[in-house]
């Protein structure tokens, strides 16, 4: 064993004054900036781009019911109508199976059922909107025209909301395809919610004699109601956003209508289909400020929905693993 | 007392059984979506599929190897952008202390990720679009980048964190200096689960067909430069779809066949990659 | 001030010659002059942001000699070892005030590197902490290669400091496995082996068996015992036997200060300070 190298062989001094880590730690700084710098340039580069619109028509432009742009008319109520209505519709539907998915795959699943399903669970939110679009138009609308939308007619036709022309593309045809998109971002968040319930909650419930579905209901779903309120935004945020499914089968006609048969469009729709075909300045600020209409809608839900998480960023990294 | 505790039991069952239900019926709409997808996208499926260009409108035939390459390229550009930004500003979330700017990042990342894709698109158009007065695949692949950014700097900090810190004084202890702890020791141990989120980024990013619409927008033919409009699967399948030509349905579904098997094998490869190794 | 006190009376009880030499089964004390002085810290603080948790040390590390660390949970004794190697200031809000010696320049100066003040002063955790990512020999090598330095021999290199931490034998046939395949005192001793093959001229040890088996603990003991031929080593310690077993010079905290420095054999059975009596008598901690 040899003696190993004595004093003064290694000075203790800096190779040089640049060090790595100073330059290293400014490099990830500027990245985290660029994030930053993103958000803050899309808010005005939008806010920029319906700077027109939003100086010609004011609040106009949200309560007008008009949309002509061959005339200049710009309203922009029929697609937010449209868009709040359809995400609702949305909601009604996916948030029950939505909550009966989580609570199922928390409590109640067997380790073995609680992979598989909730793998294939997580598929439904990889599968691309628009394949969900082109499934909408050639599987679902038909099916809602010739099995569903009639029998409800029948059924429950003495509401305005199943009246009128029965058509297949239209608000109901929406909401379905949105629901079905949302699903897997309330269930997985609200998994996540409910996995962070105190197991020794549940053993407390259990042990004075209460069944599953009474633990569940006296011990879990109050400690974690406002998780659960937060997943429901962050499902809703993502419905608002959502374009080319719904855009596909909605029907694109900007009326407002009782009826869920019946067309209607979408903020995101219509920006969709009339940016690239925009006729004039005017137009295109239009459709822009629908945009930043919509970003700030969502950006403003999406920071609620956080705060009621809590620790949702850590919760929705390791829902999507 | 003894009715009572059979009307509990049978609410316990019927309340269980609710939940068994509705985790069938979320997956009913999947089934049927692969469903359709594999019968029909198999049917319009072919050689010329795959290296083919678009026949002239109303004939028929034809193919979308401009569409395939397209999506892949302009994804590769957003890879090459989203990845190293989303990497470098998640280790400046894991590594640096709880600051102001740390925590307002972390914020905006957070934000970020809930705003919709067709904002991005709007976005892009009216930074890049308008300012290089044309579509082009670059802009495509900056609006992706832009999606992808805050998915990867999240799942990046995440994941960092998740490394025990010993084996970071494993290394300073060592003499190593902290940056390249952290490159060689750090983001090395993390590399697996990081590589998880990025794939599930980027599966997500070759879905998108909203923030493309106004940016690569389309191209019946080959793009010669990423400046120029290029055809991408998702866009196509759109147009394809909305088209009044059967063909052109077929030939959506055969593109969304081809779609579904990419996004899902980079799913499921993502998910493979960290199997039962986090905490 | 008794602190530096403590420093002097152990240069007063080192430098009789007479006294050391009437225990012949224990190493020799050399008289630690400047030579033999291989680090020492000067007034050195320590805080947590406001909370202070070192007082005031004066401890001379002397060369090729082992020097324990022993007192209660909470007394300081690791974040001393941690300020040796400026591993201290790694945990934000962390810092240091004083000064720390290495051959009597300070490591805390402004223009001082605290990478190469680790690559001199090395360390050896609590818990064994081998990279997971590595093998065996890549974690043998680790400290070199994430240095960059270069290695005409590298299997030479693994075989020497696997020798030197007497693990060669059991992994010379597994070299390519992980280094978190071994066993608990294994893996302690491949994170010696890859501190050693960089060649230190101090060795710090924070508590180094507290995870390990009492087979493993033995194993690591002999180790040290056979390490201070050519190394100075600084062994944190909650247990007295084993400071008792590896040390010839053993330092007592309590409450963040040094409340007595001597031999080994002198703090564990004739103490000075009714506080190091309590203690190694069990009466408190």
């Amino acid at each position: 064993m040899t003696a190993p190298a004595r004093s003064g062989s290694l000075d203790l001094g800096y190779g040089s004054k640049l060090s790595g880590d100073a330059v290293f730690s400014r490099v990830t700084w500027v990245f985290a900036l660029v994030v930053i710098v993103g958000l803050g340039a899309m808010a005005f580069e939008m806010a920029g781009a319906s700077a027109p619109t939003l100086s010609v028509f004011g609040v106009e432009f949200v309560l007008g019911r008009v949309w002509d742009p061959l005339h200049r008319v710009f309203g922009a109520l029929p697609f937010i109508y449209g868009t709040l209505v359809s995400s609702l519709l949305a909601l009604v539907i996916a948030v029950p199976i939505s909550f009966g998915v989580a609570i199922y795959l928390s409590e109640l699943a067997a380790s073995w059922q609680r992979d598989v399903l909730g793998f294939l669970v997580e598929l439904l939110a990889a599968v691309p909107s628009v394949v969900y679009g082109l499934w909408g138009v050639f599987a679902l609308a038909p099916w809602l025209r010739t099995s569903v939308e009639p029998a409800l007619a029948k059924s429950l036709g003495f509401l305005p909301l199943f009246q009128g022309p029965i058509q297949g593309f239209g608000m109901l045809a929406g909401g379905v395809v949105l629901s079905i998109m949302i699903l897997p971002t309330i269930s997985s968040v609200s998994r996540e919610v409910l996995r962070s319930v105190p197991s020794s909650l549940r053993e407390g419930a259990l042990a004075l004699g209460a069944t599953r579905s009474e633990m569940v209901r006296l011990a879990v779903l109050p400690y974690a109601r406002s998780g659960l309120m937060g997943a429901v935004l962050l499902g809703l945020g993502r419905a608002l956003g959502e374009t080319m499914a719904i855009t596909m089968v909605i029907g694109n006609r900007p009326e407002i209508s009782a009826s869920l048969f019946a067309p209607s469009y979408t903020m995101a729709s219509v920006i969709a289909n009339e940016f690239t075909e925009a006729t004039g300045e005017l137009h295109l600020a239009a459709l822009a400020e629908i945009g930043l209409l919509l970003f700030v809608l969502t950006i403003a839900l999406n920071v609620v929905a956080r705060l009621l998480v809590g620790r949702v960023g850590r919760v929705a990294v390791r829902g999507r693993l | 007392m003894k009715d009572r505790f059979f009307v509990r039991l049978f609410v316990d069952r019927a309340l269980r059984g609710a939940c068994l239900l509705s985790t069938v019926l979320a997956l009913v709409p999947l089934a049927s979506v692969l469903w359709f997808v594999v019968v029909r996208g198999a049917h319009g499926l072919s050689l010329t599929f795959f290296t083919g260009l678009p026949k002239p409108v109303g004939e028929p035939g034809g193919g979308m190897a401009h569409a395939i390459v397209g999506s892949l390229e302009i994804v590769g550009i957003a890879c090459a952008m989203g990845i190293p930004a989303g990497v470098l500003a998640g280790i400046h979330l894991a590594e640096s202390e709880d600051t102001r700017f740390g925590r307002f990042v972390r914020f905006s990342a957070d934000v970020m990720a809930g705003v919709p894709s067709i904002a991005v698109g709007l976005f892009v158009y009216v930074l890049v679009v308008r300012r290089m007065q044309g579509f082009s695949a670059l802009a495509g692949a900056i609006a992706l980048a832009v999606l992808m950014l805050p998915t990867i700097t999240r799942a990046t900090e995440e994941l960092l964190r998740l490394v025990p810190e010993s084996l970071r004084e494993a290394a300073l202890g060592l003499g190593v200096p902290k940056w390249r702890a952290t490159l060689r020791v750090m983001l090395r141990t993390a590399a697996p689960g990081i590589a998880t989120g990025i794939m599930l980024a980027v599966a997500r990013a070759m879905g998108e067909s909203a923030p493309l619409l106004f940016t690569s927008f389309n191209n019946r033919g080959w793009a010669s430069s990423p400046a120029e409009p290029t055809a991408s699967l998702p866009v196509n399948i759109y147009t394809y779809a909305v088209s009044p030509y059967a063909d052109w349905h077929e030939q959506a579904w055969a593109a969304a066949l081809v779609l579904v098997t990419l996004v899902l094998c980079l799913n499921i490869a993502a998910r493979w990659l960290v199997r039962g190794r986090l905490p | 001030m008794t602190d530096r006190t403590n420093v002097v009376r152990l240069r007063d009880t080192a430098a009789d010659s007479g006294e050391l030499s009437r225990d012949a089964s224990r190493p020799r004390l050399e008289k630690p002059d400047a030579q033999s002085v291989k680090m020492r810290t000067v007034g050195l603080r320590a805080f947590y942001g406001d909370v202070q948790v070192l007082k005031a040390i004066d401890l001379p590390i002397v060369e090729r000699q082992v020097t324990a660390v022993i007192g209660p949970s909470g007394c300081g004794k690791s974040t001393f070892v941690r300020s040796l190697n400026r591993m201290h200031e790694v945990v934000p809000g962390a810092r240091i005030e004083g000064q720390v010696l290495l051959d009597e320049r300070d490591i805390y100066a402004r223009d001082v590197d605290p990478v190469r003040v680790r690559r001199r002063v090395g360390m050896v955790f609590q818990k064994p902490n081998p990279f997971p990512t590595l093998s065996i020999r890549d974690n043998v090598l680790a400290g070199l290669v994430l240095n960059r330095v270069r290695v005409s021999d590298p299997d030479a290199l693994v075989e020497k400091a696997l020798r030197q931490a007497a693990l060669w034998d059991e992994v010379k046939d597994v070299l390519a496995r992980s280094g978190t395949s071994l066993s608990g005192g294994q893996q302690q001793r491949l994170c010696m082996a890859r501190a050693l093959a960089l060649e230190p001229e101090v060795l710090l040890m924070d508590e180094p068996c507290s995870a390990l088996d009492p087979i493993a603990t033995a194993r690591v003991e002999e180790l040290i015992h056979e390490l201070r031929q050519s190394y100075t080593i600084v062994v944190v310690t909650h247990n007295m036997q084993q400071a008792a077993r590896v040390a010839n010079l053993t330092a007592f905290f309590y409450m963040g200060e040094l409340v007595e420095y001597d031999r080994t054999d002198t703090v564990f059975t004739r103490p000075k300070e009714r506080r190091t009596e309590d203690y190694i008598t069990g009466r408190f901690g």
